[in-house]
């Protein structure tokens, strides 16, 4: 919102610039300004309207609701300050939620950063295959997500899963996966890292082509000869900036994990595998306690917003492979 | 790392583990679809094989488009992603083209206000947007799935980077040839910056065909589904017992994607990853 001073002080100086250069014809320049902040104001107005009514006034109405008493159906609402955000940080389902979250990124993140950074080096240290097993990783990445929890599920199913039977077949203990609450989480952030490696691994394999050749035969020249040297003393130091890139989308992708909850656990059993979205869903739209999902709301957009501003930080110092 | 002659030991690892690797992305996949083949019998039999013992196929997949509505659930996921599409593309290019070639007040503020949209998550806006539709009584219509997509921070922000590229002297020109901005929009600008416009669409059309959690904040009537929401409902109803049918109804959702994605690998890899890879 504070881009507006500099802004205008910024569109000063070109305006300054014409009159000074060709004050003998002021009036056409002007005319033609004028011609073009119109054309400029028409285009944008569709999208200026659209990007205020639905992002702009609900992200204020999403704060009017958190701080207030207002309720569904409600005609009036008095501001009651921060007694929503005490009765989600009081509330044990609340906390629940938030820690495995956390976990759950916690898991996922590492989890398919690594293996995104590997089966990357892999495909790329040779040409066989090389299309082919790209394409295979990536593909959970945009398989329908309710779709595949669907078939997750069958997997993991208690008695006619594959999982259950081949770990029995293999003299290994089998679990009620999803029904456990020891299990359900874990078992969510491995399909999650089924579904965001490959992602990771695109980014990666963009990240190792940009990797100027020369910096490899150099290494060769100071000594470099095995692949790990040449890994450890390249490779590995050149993908640091899109690494931190990769970790940083990944995270906002395992924080924004909503349909696998869904269909596979519902949160369950206890609070055992709840996570952000999910709590703001339930509270909102099936409990309808419309203060409290909207707490929740802005708890996991502050997460969001201070990931997402890391991330531009970043880029902004062109860190960033591109 | 340069693509270097591996040694055979080496290749033959680097093999072992990405057969490895790929057998673990594979199994869901090749699960569905051996599951929607079997009969109900042999599925909850306690052998296991990939192919089926009796091809049930014929019998699943007819269920799943017969007593589920599931061409409907796809047709309605198919309008509705063809609907957001082209507003976004509508309302999205003329903006980027104000942002990128105009001079006009106010510009640089505007820009803030799209990047400031680029930050927020849709999820969040949920609550407000539920009242918006509820209070335009579009809920449970076509339209309150469609509403909250028309405008796209990411599309303007994607095609002002594109745009920003072709040269001022194009534009120029085309004024010269008599050309108002708004033909200078679809008639240089889009046909110029079409690989944006592609790989936008695809990144658009993914994000919506999948979607849960809007449309099941948004529709009700069984009616206007789209496929994500309709199988939901379908395994509700089902509650696990018509493994068969399910397995088809899933299979027919993912396929489509799937099919398009090894049609045009490139430009889906450019497409999801938000044009950040090249």
């Amino acid at each position: 919102m504070s881009a507006s001073l500099p802004a205008v002080s910024r569109l000063a100086q070109p305006a300054e610039a014409v009159v000074g250069t060709l004050s003998s014809r002021v009036s056409l320049p002007r005319r033609h300004s004028l011609h073009e902040a119109m054309w400029g104001w028409a285009l944008i107005a569709p999208a200026l309207i659209f990007l205020v009514v639905l992002f702009f006034l609900p992200v204020i109405g999403v704060f009017v609701i958190a701080f207030s008493d207002w309720q569904f159906g409600a005609s009036s609402l008095s501001f009651v300050g921060l007694a929503n955000f005490r009765e989600v940080i009081f509330d044990e389902g609340f906390r629940a939620s938030l820690i495995n979250t956390v976990v759950y990124a916690v898991m996922v993140v590492p989890g398919t950063v690594l293996a995104g950074l590997l089966i990357a080096l892999l495909i790329e240290s040779s040409h066989s295959c090389r299309a082919l097993y790209r394409a295979v990783h990536f593909l959970p990445f945009m398989a329908t997500a309710t779709a595949m929890a669907i078939s997750w599920e069958a997997l993991l199913h208690p008695t006619i899963g594959l999982i259950n039977h081949r770990l029995a077949a293999l003299g290994l203990p089998v679990a009620n996966w999803l029904r456990d609450e020891t299990t359900a989480l874990p078992v969510l952030a491995v399909i999650g890292i089924w579904q965001n490696l490959g992602y990771a691994m695109v980014l990666f394999m963009a990240g190792l082509k940009s990797i100027p050749l020369d910096l490899y035969d150099a290494a060769e020249v100071d000594g470099a000869d095995h692949w790990l040297d040449r890994l450890r003393t390249v490779t590995i130091p050149m993908l640091g900036p899109v690494s931190m890139f990769v970790v940083i989308v990944v995270a906002l992708r395992a924080f924004e994990t909503f349909d696998t909850v869904q269909i596979l656990t519902q949160g369950g059993p206890g609070h055992s595998s709840e996570m952000l979205l999910y709590t703001i869903y339930r509270e909102s739209f099936e409990y309808l306690r419309a203060g409290y999902g909207a707490a929740v709301a802005i708890v996991f957009l502050a997460i969001v917003v201070a990931l997402t501003l890391l991330q531009a930080g970043r880029m902004d110092k062109r860190v960033h492979y591109q | 790392m340069s693509a270097i002659r591996l040694s055979p030991a080496a290749a033959i690892l680097r093999h072992g583990v990405l057969v490895l690797t790929s057998a673990f992305i594979l199994v869901p996949f090749v699960w569905m679809v051996s599951l929607s083949l079997k009969s109900p019998g042999e599925i909850f039999r306690a052998t296991f094989s990939v192919l089926p013992a009796q091809f049930y196929g014929v019998d699943n997949y007819a269920k799943a488009i017969t007593s589920v509505p599931l061409p409907r659930y796809m047709g309605n996921g198919l309008l509705v992603c063809a609907l957001i599409l082209a507003a976004q593309i509508l309302v999205c290019a003329p903006a980027a083209y104000a942002l990128a070639k105009l001079k006009f007040w106010g510009r640089d503020f505007i820009f803030a206000m799209v990047l400031v949209g680029l930050l927020l998550p849709h999820q969040v806006l949920s609550l407000p947007l539920f009242i918006l539709c509820y209070k335009l009584d579009i809920l449970n219509t076509y339209l309150a799935l469609v509403i909250p997509y028309v405008v796209s921070p990411f599309g303007i922000f994607l095609f002002r980077q594109f745009f920003k590229k072709i040269p001022n002297d194009i534009v120029h020109a085309a004024r010269l040839d008599g050309l108002c901005e708004l033909a200078i929009v679809w008639k240089i600008m889009v046909p110029m910056a079409l690989p944006a416009v592609i790989a936008f669409s695809i990144f658009s059309v993914v994000a919506h065909w999948n979607d849960l959690f809007w449309p099941l904040i948004a529709v009700r009537d069984g009616n206007l589904m789209p496929a994500p929401l309709g199988i939901m409902a379908f395994k509700n109803e089902e509650a696990g017992n018509d493994y068969g049918p399910l397995m088809a109804a899933s299979t027919l959702v993912v396929a489509p994607l799937l099919i398009a994605f090894l049609a045009a690998q490139k430009w889906f890899v450019e497409g999801m990853t938000g044009g950040s890879v090249k």
